[in-house]
């Protein structure tokens, strides 16, 4: 495999995969519904580090100007991932609520045997 | 996930969030650590104890668990993502194409034009003010859906006429043919 | 949640102690959010937080007392109208939807004041969702 960085280079966004990965199989693979947003919890905070590790610069600081500093982080991420986080919990209580609601419908929260009383009906 | 109590589950996805709030702070992330802190720590954690207090709290254990489709799934994709970070730069490097365009222009531009020290904030209010313009409706959504799907209290769990029928989400104004005005409570929005 | 929560008088007591820096500190959040971290979306979720304590120790009724449902349902719509409201005004005066500049006679003065009033509406709007979405969850008999 020709790579052309540096090891310890692209690690970090290695890491990141592994999290979207695992975060990935929960959502798939688990039929308890809290599970499942549990999982799309931790999708979502893999792909909040993707955007700001991409947005460091070495050597750089917190992107609030101030005396004595001159390299700056990148301010764009951190504006985007600002907003999405506080998006994200609203889209999950949103989530929640939708479960709150299955259990009232069908008595389970489990997503085979919601399958199966679908399947019947 | 071996967990089978929720409750743990929801602590440990409160502490994860924590941890999260850690490293974007040694990422240089200050004002998205200070939300992660508030929002995942707090909020998200309380949000799920009351959802598991309202379903339940155990998983129900079932025989043979393991799934391998979707693990030789996850493992396919998981190449493929690693495949595409080939050809990105690496970490913290200063000559990343991200650092190029329209980021050197807030930096610099931000002092006289706005005048305030922290960009994020002008970048956030001012210059990128029609995205969280687009975020707060989103967030209002959210807020309006929640009220709509669970705002009015709870149906007794046992009807008498059984069935899925009487459990609906939105009640309207118009009288029903069943007669469950003593099952309708004060509109608790 | 449950009334025996209000017997403990150490919770009691150390939440109601709390609450008002928790408030205060939320308000610091929103205006100081220009010099340092902070802004409209960290001090409406503080300032949530602290109504949601007050929940969890004194129950939902009281809450309820406190805040009732109106002012939450009026506060989320009021908080992205004043954000809307911003630009249309920037409308009216002349300029493109959400220019700060025309707001005031120096375009910096104007950025300070458009930033001012939009960090306020997203302020109000978070903090009234999150109370919204916490009473609803938390209003439910169960």
């Amino acid at each position: 495999m020709a790579m052309s960085a540096d090891f310890p280079g692209l690690l970090i966004y290695w890491v990141v995969i592994v999290l979207m990965m695992i975060g990935f199989y929960i959502v798939i693979s688990q039929n308890n519904m809290v599970k499942k947003i549990v999982g799309l919890n931790v999708f979502q905070v893999s792909v909040f580090l993707l955007y700001i590790t991409m947005g460091k610069v070495k050597g750089g600081t917190a992107p609030i100007l101030a005396d004595g500093f001159e390299v700056y982080s990148n301010p764009l991420p951190h504006v985007l991932i600002l907003t999405a986080i506080v998006v994200g919990v609203a889209t999950t209580s949103l989530g929640l609520a939708l479960v709150v609601r299955i259990k009232d419908s069908y008595k389970t929260i489990e997503d085979d045997e919601i399958q199966a009383l679908e399947d019947d009906t | 996930m071996r967990l089978r109590n929720l409750f743990a589950v929801v602590m440990l996805t409160g502490i994860f969030s924590l941890l999260g709030a850690a490293v974007y702070v040694i990422m240089d992330a200050v004002d998205v650590a200070f939300t992660e802190a508030a929002v995942g720590a707090g909020i998200s954690t309380v949000l799920m104890l009351g959802t598991l207090a309202l379903t339940t709290s155990e998983e129900k254990v079932k025989p043979g668990t393991n799934n391998l489709p979707a693990l030789i799934l996850v493992l396919v994709t998981g190449g493929i993502l690693i495949y595409g970070t080939l050809d990105m730069p690496n970490y913290g490097e200063a000559s990343a194409p991200i650092h190029q365009h329209v980021a050197p222009h807030y930096l610099e531009k931000s002092t006289q034009e706005i005048d305030l020290p922290n960009v994020v904030t002008s970048v956030l209010a001012s210059y990128r003010g029609y995205d969280t313009l687009g975020e707060t409706f989103v967030i209002f959504t959210a807020a309006a859906g929640v009220l709509a799907i669970i705002g009015r209290g709870r149906r007794p769990q046992q009807a008498p006429h059984g069935g899925v029928d009487r459990r609906r989400g939105r009640r309207s104004r118009k009288s029903d043919v069943k007669s469950d005005d003593e099952a309708s409570k004060e509109g608790s929005s | 949640m449950n009334l025996k929560m209000q017997e403990k008088a150490v919770l009691r007591v150390v939440s109601k102690f709390l609450i008002p820096f928790i408030l205060l500190f939320g308000l610091y959040v929103q205006w100081h959010g220009d010099f340092g971290p902070g802004g409209g979306f960290q001090a409406g979720v503080i300032f949530a937080s602290a109504f949601i304590l007050y929940a969890l120790i004194f129950g939902v009724e009281r809450t309820r007392q406190v805040i009732p449902a109106w002012m939450t349902r009026s506060l989320l719509s009021i908080g992205v109208l004043t954000y809307a409201g911003v630009g249309v005004a920037t409308l009216f005066l002349g300029g493109e939807f959400l220019n700060y500049n025309v707001l005031a006679d120096e375009p910096v003065d104007g950025q300070h004041l458009g930033i001012l009033l939009v960090e306020a509406g997203v302020g109000i709007t978070v903090f009234s969702a999150m109370t919204t979405i916490f009473i609803a969850f938390a209003g439910q008999d169960s």
